[in-house]
Formats: C-alpha cells, structure tokens, sequence
C-alpha cells in the first residue's frame, strides 16, 4: 500500500509539474478577438459539448480560462514595454469595445424661467454674431461684455436730458443701472438654481426698490414689529392697526362629515339673518306696482270706452245679432282679461 | 371636499337668494333625508348625506364630481351659478320668464333674449332681478338677469334684451368638458 500511495504520489507530482510548465503558445481554431485596452479577449472557438460532459466540468473549465489568459498575456507581451523601477509596465491602448456607462444618464438641466417662458411664447433663440463693427473705434469690437461695442458707461460726454435734473450726474446714474442690473441678473441666477433645486427660497425679505407699494410698507412694518428679542410679542399694536394677511395662520374647516344638524342648524340661521336685512318696503317694487295698477286702470277704461262705442254700432239686424253677443261677451270679461294681461305682462 | 365656511355659504346663499328668495330653506331643510353643500374644486356641490359618505372613498384628485354641482367660486370669491343648478332652480324660481318657440333656440344658443321673443314674464320683476327662463310649454331653459322691469318691457321696442343670457341647456352640449 505504502509503494503504492509513493508511485502514485509521484505520478501527480510529474503532473502537476507538466501543468504548471505548460507551453506559452496555445493552438486555437480561430483567433481571440483582443480589446487590450479593456483586458479583454473574446473566444468565439466552438465549445465541444462532448469534451465539457465527459472531462470534469471544472477541469475543463478551468484549462479553457488558462489558455485563453494565456493568449491574453501574450498579446499584452506583444506591446512595447519599459522597466521602471525593478517593474515592467506598458502602456495599454484605448479601448475600442464601448461599454455601457456605469451611472444613468445625467437628467436634463432644468430650464430657467425665461427659458420656459420662451418655450410658452414661442421664442427662438437666435443666433448673433460675437463681434460687431464699432463705428466710433472703427473696429469689430464684442458685441457683450468687456470691451464691448457701443459702451454707454464709457462715453466721455452724456447729453443732459431736458426733463433731467441738471444737477443730476449721468455718469454715475449709468454705472448705478448697469450695477444693479448686473445685481438683479445675479439674483435670478440664484433664484433659477434653487427652482432646479427645487429648494424652498428663502423670504428674499425687503429687497430695495425704488418705490415701495402699501403692500411692501406693510410687510417692512410687519418685519420691523417682529424683529425683537419675543418676535415681537410684547410689541404694542397702533390704533387702527389692522392684521396682517397670510402671517403663517392656518386655515381651519369644519369636518366634511361632522354634525349634519348643526351646520343645517346653521345654514338656517344665516337665512334667517341675510331675510332680516333685506327692506321690508321695496320702493322700486311699490312704484313698478302703483305704475302697473295705474296703466290697468288706464287700459280698463279705454276698453270700456271701445266696447261700448261697439254696443253702439251695432244696430243693425241680422249680423249685429252676433255681434252684439260677441261684443258682450268680451265686455263682460274685460276686466278678467286685463288682469290676466296684467300677469302674463303680455300687450 | 369640504363643508363651506360661513363667508362662503354667504356667498352663495346671496346669489341663490336672487333666483328663488328665501326658498333656499327648502334645500337645506329637507323632510327626505339629509342633503348639504361640499366645496370640491372650488366647486359647490349639493349633495345626500348618503352620497357624501360613498365619496370620501375617492380620493381628491381623482373625484370629479358628486351629487350635483351648483356653480364656482371665482377667483375673486364671487359665486357663479352653473347650469347644472336649474333642476333646483326651477321649481323654486320666484321670477319667470317664458320665451316664444321661435327665441328658444336662439337663447339656447347662448344669446339674451329679445322683446320680440318674449312671451311670458312674472309680474312685478324688478330691473336686475334673477329670472329663469321657460320654453312655453313651461320647460326650464336656463336662467338669466332680467335687463327691463315689467313694466318697462311693454313699452320697449322689439330688438331691445329683456332678459340677459346666464346659463342654458345647451351648454350641456356646448362646455361638455368642463361642466362636472
């Protein structure tokens, strides 16, 4: 036994050292495809299915990852290579299989408000050219920025307006616009970023302008009241001082389904007050009624007058017979039938 | 949804008042059953107690309406009365109007209507008084503002408006989409 176990160990030792001194040069049907740059090499070999059921599977396996990173190796060997410092390095190409990207696809910039604005409206950017022809320079000069063309805080002589204050200086009047224009830009840029942000802006508070509306005197005065060491709570109140709207008091509604008596109880009141303040005499209404009584009366008589002025005519015999019964008939319901007129407001 | 707030109710009891007076009592005092007002989108829907409780069911935004819906609060808190409110508009209506068959269809057009298409009109109808309009085999058409007092209108001429167009049924087929 003992023999044997040695002879066998030594037969595993052989080959383990044939194993591991396996030749560098591997026989292949087909060429690898080598993306160096990645560390890559596709084997497009067909895989016996005969030699992957039969050998063990991870003995195949594994001789078929040797060889094929054995040809992988040898193609790195293939590229020039330098020493440095007791290493040798080369340099790998760029890759040429494209990978998918790691991370998703970056979102859109949110669009700015004048860009949406833009987009709402229809406006389409056009484009300029970057220099333009500077007619008192005589020279294409920018047409934004540094050095611009047309430079209306560098002239050297500004015409005083005839409305303008003469003692008013309009150098420093333009420089102050172009300031706070640039101010302002500012301030939108910073206000875009936080919308892209979706951060809640800040209460910009009372930024300064040049003439305040009731609704800005009434917001400074409601920050100056709160802006004591209590927030204002010991701050007493003017005398005819009216509260301020929206200051962070909640809105509170009834239940949706409280109690269904009380609010019908409710209702019911609020008729009863809104029927109280209504006129008990409605002048309109009584002069519309003594004009209507009149103009029936008025109509009564004239219909009268008519009727008989008929009874009259008809004298003669024969056809006045029928007449005259008509014409009765009518007259007796002529005061019926001017106060159906009357209702129906029918003429 | 939400019950209306005083101010609201208010609002809109005040422009009800003018088409059926104090007949507001009859919708809110009902002997069958319980019935209120739900605000839902600046809305004003009147609803059974019944019906309400089945709607909380729905979600806010994906209701769209409930019971039936009696007009809108602008934007300027204003009541507007929508013409979905004539079913509770009409038998209470104080203040008639009655238009010829051939006016009918113009006002159903959405136009005011004319002398020359008046037939009938309530006695005594004050100058901007809310008036609801009937065909004259007496079905509700729509309602309106009376431009003429009674009186007024039997002596204007023919092409003069009588009643200033609000709302009609024909709107159900003309605002399909936005009436809820």
């Amino acid at each position: 036994m003992a023999a044997c176990s040695v002879e066998e160990l030594l037969v595993r030792a052989a080959q383990d050292e044939a194993e591991k001194l396996k030749s560098i040069s591997v026989q292949k049907e087909l060429e690898l495809h080598f993306d160096i740059g990645n560390l890559l090499a596709c084997d497009t070999n067909r895989v016996e299915v005969r030699d992957f059921r039969e050998q063990k599977k991870e003995d195949f396996l594994r001789s078929l990852a040797r060889d094929n990173t054995q040809l992988l190796i040898n193609e790195i060997w293939k590229r020039p290579t330098e020493r440095l410092e007791e290493a040798i390095v080369t340099k790998l190409p760029e890759p040429i299989t494209a990978l998918p990207r790691e991370k998703p696809a970056p979102k859109p910039r949110a669009p700015t408000k004048w860009e949406e604005f833009a987009k709402l409206k229809g406006i389409q950017k056009k484009k300029k050219t970057n220099l333009v022809w500077d007619e008192t320079a005589k020279d294409w000069k920018r047409r934004w920025g540094y050095k611009r063309a047309g430079d209306d805080t560098k002239e050297w002589l500004i015409e005083v307006p005839e409305t303008a204050d003469p003692h008013e200086d309009q150098f420093a009047k333009r420089s102050k616009a172009k300031t706070e224009r640039v101010a302002k830009n500012e301030f939108n840029r910073l206000k875009n970023i936080a919308r892209a942000q979706k951060v809640k802006l800040p209460g910009v508070g009372l930024t300064p302008t040049p003439q305040q509306s009731k609704e800005d005197l009434a917001r400074a005065a409601s920050v100056a009241r709160t802006s004591t060491a209590s927030a204002g709570r010991f701050q007493d109140r003017l005398p005819k001082e009216k509260p301020l709207k929206n200051t962070g008091k909640k809105r509170k509604f009834e239940p949706l389904i409280g109690n269904f008596s009380t609010e019908k109880q409710k209702q019911l009141e609020l008729l009863k007050l809104m029927d109280g303040k209504r006129p008990k005499l409605n002048v309109t209404k009584a002069v519309n009624k003594q004009m209507r009584e009149e103009d029936r009366e008025e109509a009564a008589a004239k219909y009268k007058k008519r009727a008989g002025k008929k009874g009259r005519k008809g004298s003669m015999p024969g056809k006045a017979k029928g007449k005259t019964a008509k014409g009765g008939k009518s007259g007796g319901k002529a005061v019926v039938g001017g106060k159906r007129r009357g209702k129906t407001g029918k003429r | 949804m939400r019950p209306l707030t005083d101010e609201e109710t208010k609002t809109m009891f005040e422009k009800l008042s003018k088409y059926i007076g104090e007949n507001i009592k009859i919708l809110v005092d009902r002997p069958d059953g319980s019935y209120c007002f739900r605000l839902h989108n600046d809305r004003v829907y009147y609803m059974s107690e019944k019906i309400l409780k089945l709607a909380t069911h729905i979600s806010r935004d994906k209701l769209v309406s409930v019971g039936t819906c009696f007009g809108k609060f602008t934007k300027t808190i204003k009541f507007r009365l929508h013409i979905t409110a004539l079913d509770f508009l009409a038998p209470y209506a104080k203040f008639k109007v009655w238009v010829k068959p051939g006016a009918e269809q113009s006002f159903l057009y959405g136009n005011h209507v004319l002398k020359s298409g008046l037939g009938r009109i309530t006695e005594n109808t004050m100058q901007y008084q809310g008036v609801v309009v009937y065909s004259m085999t007496d079905v509700p058409l729509g309602f309106g503002v009376a431009a003429k007092t009674t009186q007024e209108c039997r002596r204007v001429d023919p092409m003069s408006i009588v009643v200033f167009h609000q709302a009609d049924v024909g709107e159900f087929i003309r605002n399909e989409d936005t009436l809820t």
